[in-house]
């Protein structure tokens, strides 16, 4: 137990130990710590806002999904209407253009038919006026008897 | 092992090893040993931890970074544990005390005879390796602490409030003064001695056992035997004692300087 200079000699040591460590060497691990600990609390901060973003991601996604097959449920339903809409009306179209063809065709036979009335009236006339001439050859003279010939084809 | 005028004899042997080199005369003896170990560790200390500062990344850190960050975060904890003011010199104090006690303790961990023998060979008579066995080198890391606690007691509480402090306690009352007063320093001196004692007698007990042993390698094999393994078991145990007087001497500091903050 005898004190001596070493004493003196290491009190001062250990005064510029402490002052050289307090301004040299506890900063920069004390920042490189602090800085780390706040990469990693920022990382795993990241890291939950990206679990909840994948979350909200797949919700959306499925929200869409199920918007889209509802859109696609409406398209088709539709399309099915107006597919019947469209055979509809062609039927409707179809069966006035078959009832004007028809008419027509009745038309057409009428007229043919009168026509034909007309033509078969002309010649029976003048079959029988062949005819009458034929009897009357001799007797009846074809100019003064013309007009009772006439009047027989008109009541015809 | 003995030097010039010491005879090969167990006295002579442990005489010896508890003999520090020193230059001069009276108080003004130096003991060049253990000045020579305390501040070649307390710079190898620093140069590490700042060569590892200067370098150190905030990304993902190498092994050596890892071990010194582990030890800073260590001591950081334990202050902000226990002292609850705001003050940066006591964790970087801390971490100061805790490493180097601990490094200048480790010494104890080199076989006794290693270092002194070298020296011998290399003309220098005595060496004393482990700077903690120096009552010196405990003294004086105390009495800095002890500085530190008064400095701090009166810039916080001011001159007054430290007298008060010294002279109103545990009695308030005028006529107890010199009761609280004599009770107060007692326990203001017993915290630095503590502290040096405590280190100095726990080393220097645990050196001693080490020379003890150590002598055992002089005599027969049988003897020599039971030294290995007494060393070997005794070496595990101290690896435990070194690291706690180091631990326990750091956290005192903390206390005591947390005490000195604090205002009654």
């Amino acid at each position: 137990m005898n004190f001596n200079a070493t004493l003196l000699g290491q009190s001062v040591a250990f005064l510029i130990f402490v002052w050289f460590c307090m301004k040299y060497v506890w900063p920069p691990l004390m920042n490189a710590i602090e800085e780390r600990q706040k990469r990693i609390a920022d990382g795993l901060a990241h890291a939950d806002r990206a679990v909840k973003d994948l979350e909200l991601a797949q919700a959306k996604a499925t929200d869409q999904l199920k918007d889209a097959k509802a859109t696609a449920n409406e398209i088709i339903e539709q399309a099915n209407k107006r597919k019947a809409q469209i055979v509809d009306e062609a039927k409707a179209e179809a069966d006035a253009e078959r009832n004007k063809i028809i008419a027509q065709g009745y038309a057409e036979i009428e007229a043919e038919r009168n026509r034909v009335k007309e033509d078969l009236r002309k010649q029976v006339a003048t079959l029988a006026i062949i005819g009458a001439e034929r009897i009357l050859e001799r007797s009846i003279d074809k100019a003064a008897h013309s007009d009772i010939v006439d009047k027989l084809v008109a009541e015809l | 092992m003995a030097a010039t005028g010491e005879a090969l004899t167990p006295q002579g042997y442990i005489q010896h090893h508890l003999t520090n080199l020193s230059v001069g005369d009276g108080f003004w003896t130096w003991h060049i040993d253990s000045l020579f170990f305390s501040v070649g560790l307390g710079v190898l200390f620093l140069w590490l931890f700042r060569s590892v500062g200067k370098k150190a990344t905030t990304g993902v850190p190498g092994k050596l970074q890892c071990f010194v960050e582990m030890i800073v975060e260590f001591v950081d904890s334990s202050v902000k544990e226990t002292f609850h003011g705001r003050n940066p010199v006591i964790a970087p104090l801390a971490l100061t005390i805790f490493v180097w006690v601990f490094m200048m303790n480790f010494m104890d961990m080199v076989p006794v005879d290693w270092i002194p023998s070298l020296a011998l060979a290399a003309g220098i008579p005595y060496m004393k390796v482990v700077p903690t066995t120096d009552v010196n080198i405990t003294f004086s890391l105390a009495i800095g602490v002890f500085v530190l606690i008064v400095y701090y007691s009166i810039k916080v509480k001011g001159v007054s409030g430290f007298v008060k402090e010294l002279t109103m306690q545990p009695f308030n009352h005028w006529a107890m003064i010199p009761v609280n007063f004599l009770l107060e320093t007692v326990t203001l001196i017993a915290k630095p001695i503590s502290l040096a004692l405590r280190l100095f007698g726990n080393l220097y007990a645990g050196e001693l056992i080490f020379i003890l042993i150590a002598l055992m390698y002089g005599a027969n094999w049988a003897l020599s035997t039971l030294g290995v393994t007494l060393q070997l078991g005794w070496l595990i145990f101290h690896i435990l004692v070194i690291t706690l007087q180091a631990f326990i001497f750091m956290m005192l500091t903390i206390v005591y300087l947390s005490m000195a903050h604090e205002d009654h």
